[in-house]
């Protein structure tokens, strides 16, 4: 729609035109000027430590700001949860500040205020988390409130109810959420509603019911060990000035036999397949389509992530340039790759106006099937500069350095995974990318995930012959709306 | 944004005891100059990574616009990274991304600002890229580049208003509560209409008026040599040459006079509702009490209005209260979600309720820590990142703007620190009477028994 070449074009005469009317002589525009080298990274060390009942400290220094966040992760999550109570790990994770000790969740809340502290509780799918970040001055009482919260929460049944109205209600405001109803859809589709990674993290209306408080203690009592367990610690503080209080903190709690994580997600349907959940009157298309992806311990991982920053990973990408630059079909198209230990999903998506969902799907499939071919040495340096070089911004904030950290102990990585990572990035080949693209981007066994007006797009999507195409409601997808 | 924070390295910071009013001292060393076509420099140097960021912010935002022409401010900042004269159309990413560079960029009724977060040794690329949309926009700029971003902001606005649950609030909320003439009357996306009457012509005679040196501020911060620095700046910047000068906007201040009742109703499961109140503009003496107020609201469980109706009475689903901060008139806005089977007459009512607590009754002195040392935190918070939206360079560039002093962050935040329950107590008297304010009703469709009525209570 719009061209480079008139851009070009233009350049010459302008550029004359506006040198002779400045004050100040021109620099040499006719090129962008090159970088210098860049400076050698250098990750932030990470320093081990052990408390005594085994659990592991990482700290990370980081003299900027006097704050510090300390996070407490625990490696079990929704994956963990029984067949008949989706949803009990997320509920247990956020549970935990409501009640602990002989503190009541008001009185949790107002002495973490009063310290200006923050303290936030997360059930993730194969880990939960309590994440605490505080000025450093004030870290020592707001680490006897985490210890409690993390390792003596009372769960309230007055609480428990509340928070499960809460989520209720969540499960009913979905209904709102085109981009909520295509990810439950997308993962029903993948993964079938009788795997628990084909249901929602936050449960459903069944599962929530059935949720009582010995549920939540067992959840507790079994999964929150520190030999399933670490602490994540990275600010304005070292570890010989912490250690005494993580220690009395943390140190007295008890180890215990973890159960077996449960087998790996597999898919269910064999695809291609197409959903189309009705939402009459949408003004747009909410797509994602995708499929069953590798896990992140995948050999192929350098590769991936550098094709998937060709594809929908960085805005020169070029979902994003087909179906936004190009076409205008979108304010935004991308793709990921979303891995987890034990499984991983690949999709991309945009929200594309009614109209042109029938193109823009077009366009998708055009994409999605040209990146298992060779992508162009130009590609590959791009993609490559760009996650390589913008590396060492993730390391700023006590924030993103407790993130990384957690991502080697979460995902087992090598503890020199920092200091290989722009190597093993400019590593990939573009054979790398083609083998990884082929074995990841299966275009014939996709998941299509359409939310929108379907008496607007049904007609012209069955046309594509993308696949058997089956009509949803958001009933279809989400259950009767919950009785809250 | 809501408030500042920051320090960095070299920077001092004390803080007082656990607990109770703290006292951090915030500073961010600087160095400011101004080129001869006028734009203001703003150099500050932090070494924790290897980053460095260009933080361009042009004092033209929505508030400029015309009628006929609203969404204009923002469509232009799309046009921005099409391409320059010397920067081929889809350039701008592709040399940004091949030096592992990170760009965005955002309007808003005062302002629009662009930032290019990069390694250390490409400052130079964005110094270029910067300067060269800044002199060498128009010998590029064609009907069919428009036309596009003009389909791109179009979907922005399907996206992120239409088909959004409760999207159209804001814009209903605007149109209410300031008058048909006054620049905030609508929103920054603008209506469809008036994307669709924009034109090249339009795009000419706006960047010609506006988009100046003159009329902009850059700040280029992190792992810098100021000398250096200063050099590439006056290399890259020093040949635009100015624009005309840019009068400020003068407005009569708009004053509301009503409890303005509006019902919208929108493809949702649950009613909520928006009230809004005309407060007075950013960084005035009354903007650190209204950011306590707010926080004393509706932060944190023991909140007033989040204790009362999502804790205790569980009529609510979620509710936020905030000062929205603006150049001519700033706005207090309170949102709550009902719960099925409730009112939003009945959540109008206990709103009100307690902020009638507020004004016969100041808060206590410990709910007034809790709110100051949470702010105090987000400070600090905020000092820990220097570039993108709300980084340092940002929050310089915008203490600039708004107070002539690009490290105002110890006078912002003593501001903050200095509030007493007086002061909530005078503030939630003076800026948030019934009687004035707009009292937004959004309900599932045919469910308008569900909204307030919004009257005198």
């Amino acid at each position: 729609m719009t061209t480079r070449r008139i851009a070009f074009a233009v350049m010459v005469p302008t550029l004359l035109l506006a040198a002779s009317a400045a004050a100040e002589p021109a620099p040499d525009r006719s090129a962008p000027p090159p970088s210098g080298q860049p400076s050698v990274f250098r990750p932030p060390e990470i320093q081990k430590r052990t408390l005594t009942n085994g659990i592991q400290v990482f700290f990370v220094e980081i003299h900027k700001v006097p704050v510090v966040e300390v996070d407490l992760l625990v490696r079990s999550g929704g994956l963990s949860d029984p067949a008949d109570r989706p949803g009990l790990a997320n509920l247990a994770a956020d549970m935990l500040d409501e009640g602990a000790g002989s503190r009541s969740a008001l009185d949790i809340a107002d002495e973490v205020e009063y310290l200006g502290a923050s303290l936030s509780t997360e059930g993730g799918w194969e880990s939960s988390s309590v994440e605490l970040y505080v000025p450093v001055e004030r870290l020592e009482p707001a680490l006897d409130i985490m210890a409690e919260v993390a390792l003596r929460p009372s769960f309230p049944q007055r609480e428990l109810d509340r928070l499960r109205k809460e989520r209720l209600t969540q499960l009913l405001q979905w209904r709102d959420e085109p981009r909520s109803l295509s990810a439950v859809a997308f993962r029903q589709g993948v993964f079938g509603a009788s795997q628990r990674f084909g249901l929602p993290l936050l449960g459903t209306e069944e599962g929530l019911a059935a949720i009582g408080r010995a549920d939540l203690e067992r959840f507790h009592n079994t999964y929150f060990r520190p030999n399933n367990a670490a602490l994540v610690v990275a600010g304005d503080v070292t570890p010989d000035k912490a250690l005494p209080a993580l220690e009395r903190a943390f140190g007295n709690w008890s180890r215990g036999d973890i159960p077996a994580p449960a087998a790996p997600a597999a898919r269910v349907s064999d695809g291609p397949s197409v959903t189309l959940v009705d939402r009459p009157g949408s003004a747009q298309t909410e797509i994602r389509i995708g499929a069953l992806g590798p896990s992140r311990g995948t050999p192929e991982y350098f590769a991936l992530t550098v094709l998937n920053t060709i594809l929908g990973g960085s805005f020169s990408s070029r979902l994003q340039q087909n179906i936004r630059e190009e076409h205008g079909y979108a304010y935004g198209a991308s793709s990921r790759f979303e891995m987890y230990r034990s499984t991983g999903l690949f999709y991309a998506g945009a929200g594309v106006q009614t109209a042109v969902t029938d193109s823009a799907l077009f366009q998708f499939m055009k994409e999605l099937n040209a990146i298992r071919s060779p992508v162009s040495a130009e590609e590959l340096s791009r993609a490559q500069n760009y996650v390589a070089l913008s590396f060492p911004g993730d390391f700023e904030t006590t924030g993103q350095l407790a993130g990384r950290v957690a991502e080697i102990y979460l995902f087992d990585l090598p503890e020199d995974y920092f200091a290989r990572f722009i190597d093993s990035i400019r590593a990939a080949t573009i054979d790398d990318l083609r083998r990884a693209a082929e074995k990841a981007i299966e275009p014939g066994r996709l998941e299509i995930v359409l939310v929108g007006d379907r008496s607007q797009i049904e007609a012209n999507v069955s046309k594509l012959g993308l696949g058997p195409l089956r009509s949803l409601t958001v009933e279809d997808v989400l259950g009767k709306p919950p009785k809250v | 944004m809501r408030h500042l924070r920051f320090c960095a390295a070299g920077l001092w910071l004390f803080l007082a005891l656990p607990a109770g009013a703290a006292a951090a001292t915030l500073e961010v060393p600087y160095t400011l100059f101004k080129l001869p076509n006028g734009l203001t420099v703003v150099l500050h140097e932090d070494h924790s990574v290897p980053r460095v960021t260009a933080n361009m912010r042009y004092l033209v935002g929505s508030g400029r616009e015309i009628p006929g022409r609203t969404g204009f401010a923002h469509l232009f900042e799309h046009l921005m990274f099409e391409g320059s004269v010397h920067v081929p159309e889809g350039s701008f990413d592709k040399w940004l991304e091949a030096a592992g560079g990170e760009n965005n960029g955002s309007t808003s009724f005062d302002r629009t600002n662009y930032w290019e977060d990069v390694p250390s040794n490409s400052l130079e690329l964005a110094l270029f890229l910067e300067s060269d949309r800044m002199g060498y926009l128009l010998g590029s700029m064609s009907p069919g580049k428009v036309d596009g971003q003009r389909d791109v902001v179009k979907n922005e606005r399907r996206q992120s208003y239409e088909n959004r649950p409760y999207g159209l609030a804001n814009e209903t909320i605007l149109a209410n509560l300031f008058p048909p003439d006054f620049p905030y009357h609508w929103p920054t996306i603008g209506s469809m209409a008036d994307l669709t009457a924009a034109s090249y012509d339009d795009v000419v005679s706006f960047f010609k008026r506006y988009y100046g040196p003159n009329n902009a501020s850059l700040v280029v911060a992190g792992d810098i040599s100021p000398t250096e620095a200063r050099v590439l700046i006056e290399k890259w910047f020093a040949d635009v040459p100015a624009g005309p000068p840019v009068d400020p906007v003068t407005v009569t201040p708009p004053v509301l006079r009503e409890a303005r009742k509006v019902a919208l109703e929108d493809n949702v499961q649950l009613p909520r509702l928006y009230l809004a109140w005309i407060t007075p503009a950013a960084y005035t003496a009354s903007s650190p009490a209204l950011d306590v107020l707010a926080s004393i609201l509706a932060d944190g469980k023991n909140s007033r209005l989040y204790r009362r109706l999502v804790y205790e009475l569980q009529v609510a689903q979620d509710v936020s209260a905030y000062q929205w901060p603006a150049n001519l008139a700033s706005q207090f806005r309170v949102v709550v979600t009902a719960r099925s089977g409730h009112t939003l007459e009945e959540v109008d009512r206990l709103v009100m309720e307690e902020v009638r607590r507020l004004r016969e009754e100041p808060p206590t002195r410990r709910e007034l820590d809790r709110a100051q040392n949470k702010i105090e935190s987000s400070f600090l918070a905020a000092m820990e990142r220097t570039g993108g939206f709300g980084g340092k360079a940002d929050l310089l560039n915008a203490y600039l703007a708004y107070t002539g002093n690009p490290d105002f962050f110890n006078e912002d935040l003593s501001g903050h620190r200095a509030i007493s329950p007086s002061d909530i107590q005078a503030a939630a008297v003076s800026y948030l009477p019934d009687n004035a304010r707009v009292v937004l009703s959004i309900v599932p469709k045919g469910r308008t028994d569900l909204q307030a009525a919004g009257g005198e209570r």
